[in-house]
């Protein structure tokens, strides 16, 4: 196992806390990981992506350069910014709730994932990345919602361990999205 | 037989580099008079600059630092704020922090850094050779102003007690000179405040102290004291601009 | 301890209050202001001081005074900061003052960019600043080592009693993985007599100071530290190697780079190319006897960094003139690719003409 995933999206809908809590995830079942960010002088609204690695063994570079196993997309711009990195047979998963194009590509797996309609029916539209983030896991089975939702209170604090049932819901509900 | 007058225990007994006539020594004296005065000797640690008191670090008998030049107040916040109980001194001359180390003399005073600078203002960079400081006066000859400091081209001269005072952090400023015997006393006076609002946790203390360079004013040392009360003080006005005692 | 996933620039800090050190003071830049921010917040929880300081001038004065006591302190930077940085890191070297700073290097020249880059190779190897010294460089390629000689840099900084650098980059500084913090070796150290503590009526005074103005002390001084300096280059070399007795080609990379190059190297093997490595961990002393070991039938050495060149030099004099030295490197916070890593490693095996 050697996954490699992008995770791009605006500023604000929660791509770094995506990308934190799945290599979170991956570091408490013991796996090899490393997250990075990308970074720049804007602080707000602009693009926001990171390269995650969840690996069984030792990680390389942590810099994903066209050998993405998975893109996990949330707007417009890093579908066309991004694509192209996806291995062949790798995995796309994109926002159809904010993208209404397909992939050019044939030779990667596409899925299409309204995640903002699936948070608003929960009665948080912020969760919209942790139903992303579940339809992924579902997909790869790379970690389990279990260790996703111990990573959310490592991540964010024991302070907001009260939002754990709300994000387990959006898991799950992004994992049913792609399981039909 | 008793003694009626010995140099000061806060002195080495190496001997000074000055030139005649300058009055450093006389300064280097009355700090360590103050430093045995207070009973703080062996607790101070004193930070040299760059310039003619260099070798300062050789003169005071307490524990010394040299710093790089205009730094001497960096230097002395990184020994405090690792030593908050010892007493900790610069001591600089008028090209070291009224014109490479301004930054860093404002910004200690802002942190109202508890810490005592002695700044020693000749109007002059004395050991690179009689160079125009930002302190030299308007129409003062120099190696770098050999037809005297040109307003037009340079300003004028930078009054640093003055700016200083306008810090809240400075809870102590004050400028003497050490021309007459008489105003030697008051700057003894003053080095001494500026010592006990270290002591007294208050925060800045600056005495700016007037001072002469006979060798690069071209003035024997007795003409030099002349020219500067002449001069010097009526641009530099002797005055305590901010004392602890009185602002709160 | 169990694993932690951390940040670089925040790993490095904590590595830093691991290993005793109480002061930092420092100035904002990108990419590495998460270390000043981590040391804000954590050192008053230890008893210690964050000073955010008025310039990278000030902040690495305020180290030399700090260190002058004999406590254990730090300063962090990025590129341009760190070449302001560099007066009082001389000064440190040459008053012979213990203390750790941290350069998450990006592009440069002037200002550059933000970017990762490793660029300030040549300022961190060759001293940096005025005058002849060295200053020991660590460069690790992962969280889990930055922390390690972190902690380790404290050491050998009271050991030599000289200054000790971390050159990482903008990625190791931005990037998170597993880390798990070890207790610090226990190594024997020498007292800091000369610290300037005030004497307590107890001792003559002690002077913290680089200046001596004659010229016979001075150099009496410089070969002392030339001294100290041969000692590290004898004791302190490190690196990580494999694959060198049979290589058909040899690379070298530090850091971010030798990861990417790592990739590389997996996609020679898979094409059949046996490629070696030499990751220098100390960037000074630099490690040039394990080049002794490459195959004497290599084809070549392949140098990749992020830069147009820099380490090259030292690869140059560690292989004497007995292979050709080969580069790939990107600059302005590109990043090398493995893909085209793997094509020079194809050509140089395949026989470059």
């Amino acid at each position: 196992m050697d996954e490699k995933v992008i995770m791009a999206g605006f500023g604000g809908q929660g791509i770094m806390a995506m990308g934190k809590l799945l290599a979170y995830a991956g570091m408490l079942e013991n796996k090899e990981v490393s997250w990075l960010p990308s970074y720049g002088p804007e602080m707000r609204g602009g693009t926001a992506n990171c390269d995650v690695m969840v690996s069984d063994s030792m990680i390389g570079s942590p810099v994903i350069s066209h050998d993405a196993t998975a893109a996990l997309i949330m707007n417009l711009p890093s579908l066309l910014k991004f694509e192209m990195d996806v291995l062949p047979g790798g995995k796309i998963i994109i926002n159809k709730s904010l993208i209404d194009v397909e992939t050019s590509r044939k030779d990667i797996d596409a899925y299409y994932v309204p995640v903002n309609e699936l948070a608003s029916e929960l009665g948080n539209p912020k969760v919209a990345n942790m139903v992303m983030l579940g339809a992924y896991v579902e997909l790869t089975k790379i970690v389990q919602i279990e260790s996703v939702l111990k990573a959310f209170v490592k991540v964010f604090g024991e302070n907001k361990s009260h939002l754990v049932p709300l994000n387990k819901e959006a898991l799950l509900k992004g994992a049913e999205a792609v399981k039909k | 037989m008793t003694i009626v007058y010995e140099k000061s225990k806060g002195l080495t007994d190496a001997q000074l580099h000055y030139c005649p006539g300058c009055t450093h020594g006389v300064i280097h004296k009355l700090v360590a008079e103050v430093l045995v005065e207070l009973n703080i000797l062996d607790d101070a640690i004193g930070v040299a600059p760059v310039g003619c008191s260099v070798l300062a670090y050789d003169y005071f008998s307490c524990d010394m630092q040299e710093a790089s030049h205009g730094r001497a107040p960096a230097v002395a916040t990184g020994i405090k704020r690792v030593l908050p109980e010892n007493i900790v001194f610069t001591y600089q001359g008028d090209g070291d922090l009224a014109s490479i180390g301004t930054a860093e003399i404002v910004h200690a005073a802002h942190r109202a850094e508890k810490i005592t600078t002695i700044f020693v203002n000749n109007g002059i960079y004395g050991m690179t050779g009689g160079q125009m400081a930002p302190t030299t006066l308007v129409g003062q000859k120099a190696t770098t102003a050999p037809l005297g400091r040109d307003e037009a081209l340079c300003g004028k001269p930078i009054k640093i007690s003055e700016m200083l005072a306008t810090i809240d952090g400075a809870r102590f400023v004050e400028r003497v000179a050490v021309n007459t015997p008489a105003n030697i006393r008051k700057a003894k006076k003053a080095i001494k405040k500026a010592f006990e609002c270290q002591i007294k946790g208050e925060g800045f203390a600056i005495v700016e102290v007037l001072s002469t360079c006979p060798t690069n004013w071209g003035k024997t040392p007795v003409n030099a004291l002349k020219w500067l009360e002449e001069n010097m003080i009526p641009y530099y006005p002797l005055q305590n601009f901010r004392n602890f005692e009185e602002v709160k | 301890m169990a694993k932690v996933l951390m940040k670089g620039n925040e790993a490095v800090g904590a590595a830093a209050i691991k290993a005793g050190c109480k002061y930092f003071f420092g100035y904002p830049i990108t990419p590495q202001s998460e270390l000043p921010e981590y040391m804000s917040l954590e050192l008053p929880k230890v008893g210690g001081v964050f000073l955010q300081a008025e310039s990278e001038l000030a902040a690495i004065n305020m180290v030399y005074g700090a260190a002058g006591t004999g406590a254990r302190v730090m300063t962090g930077s990025s590129s341009p900061g760190i070449s302001l940085k560099q007066e009082g890191i001389t000064y440190c070297a040459g008053a012979e003052l213990p203390c750790v700073i941290v350069n998450m290097m990006r592009g440069g020249p002037g200002l550059g960019s933000i970017q990762p880059s490793q660029s300030d190779y040549f300022q961190a190897t060759r001293g940096g600043g005025n005058g002849d010294y060295r200053t020991i460089v660590y460069a690790p390629s992962s969280i889990q080592e930055t922390v390690d000689y972190v902690m380790e840099a404290f050491d050998k900084a009271d050991l030599y009693r000289t200054p000790v650098l971390i050159l990482a980059d903008g990625m190791i500084g931005q990037m998170m993985e597993a880390v798990e913090f070890k207790e610090p070796k226990k190594i024997d150290l020498p007292e800091k007599d000369w610290s300037t503590t005030g004497t307590k009526g107890k001792r003559t005074h002690n002077i913290v100071n680089s200046l001596y103005l004659d010229s016979e002390l001075l150099e009496k001084h410089n070969l002392k530290l030339e001294e100290k300096y041969k000692l590290i280059e004898e004791k302190e070399v490190i690196y990580e190697s494999f694959g060198l007795e049979d290589a058909d080609v040899v690379c070298v990379a530090y850091g971010t780079t030798s990861r990417i190059v790592k990739n590389a190297i997996k996609l020679s093997e898979e094409k059949g190319i046996k490629v070696g490595l030499i990751r220098p961990i100390t960037l000074w002393p630099y490690p040039y006897e394990i080049f002794k070991k490459i195959n004497p039938n290599a084809k070549g050495v392949l140098t990749v960094e992020m830069s147009t060149g820099q380490m090259i030099d030292d690869v140059k004099i560690a292989v004497e003139g007995k292979f050709p030295v080969y580069f790939n490197g990107r600059t302005g916070g590109m990043i090398p690719t493995p893909a085209s890593i793997l094509t020079d490693i194809e050509k140089i095996a395949g026989g470059i003409k």
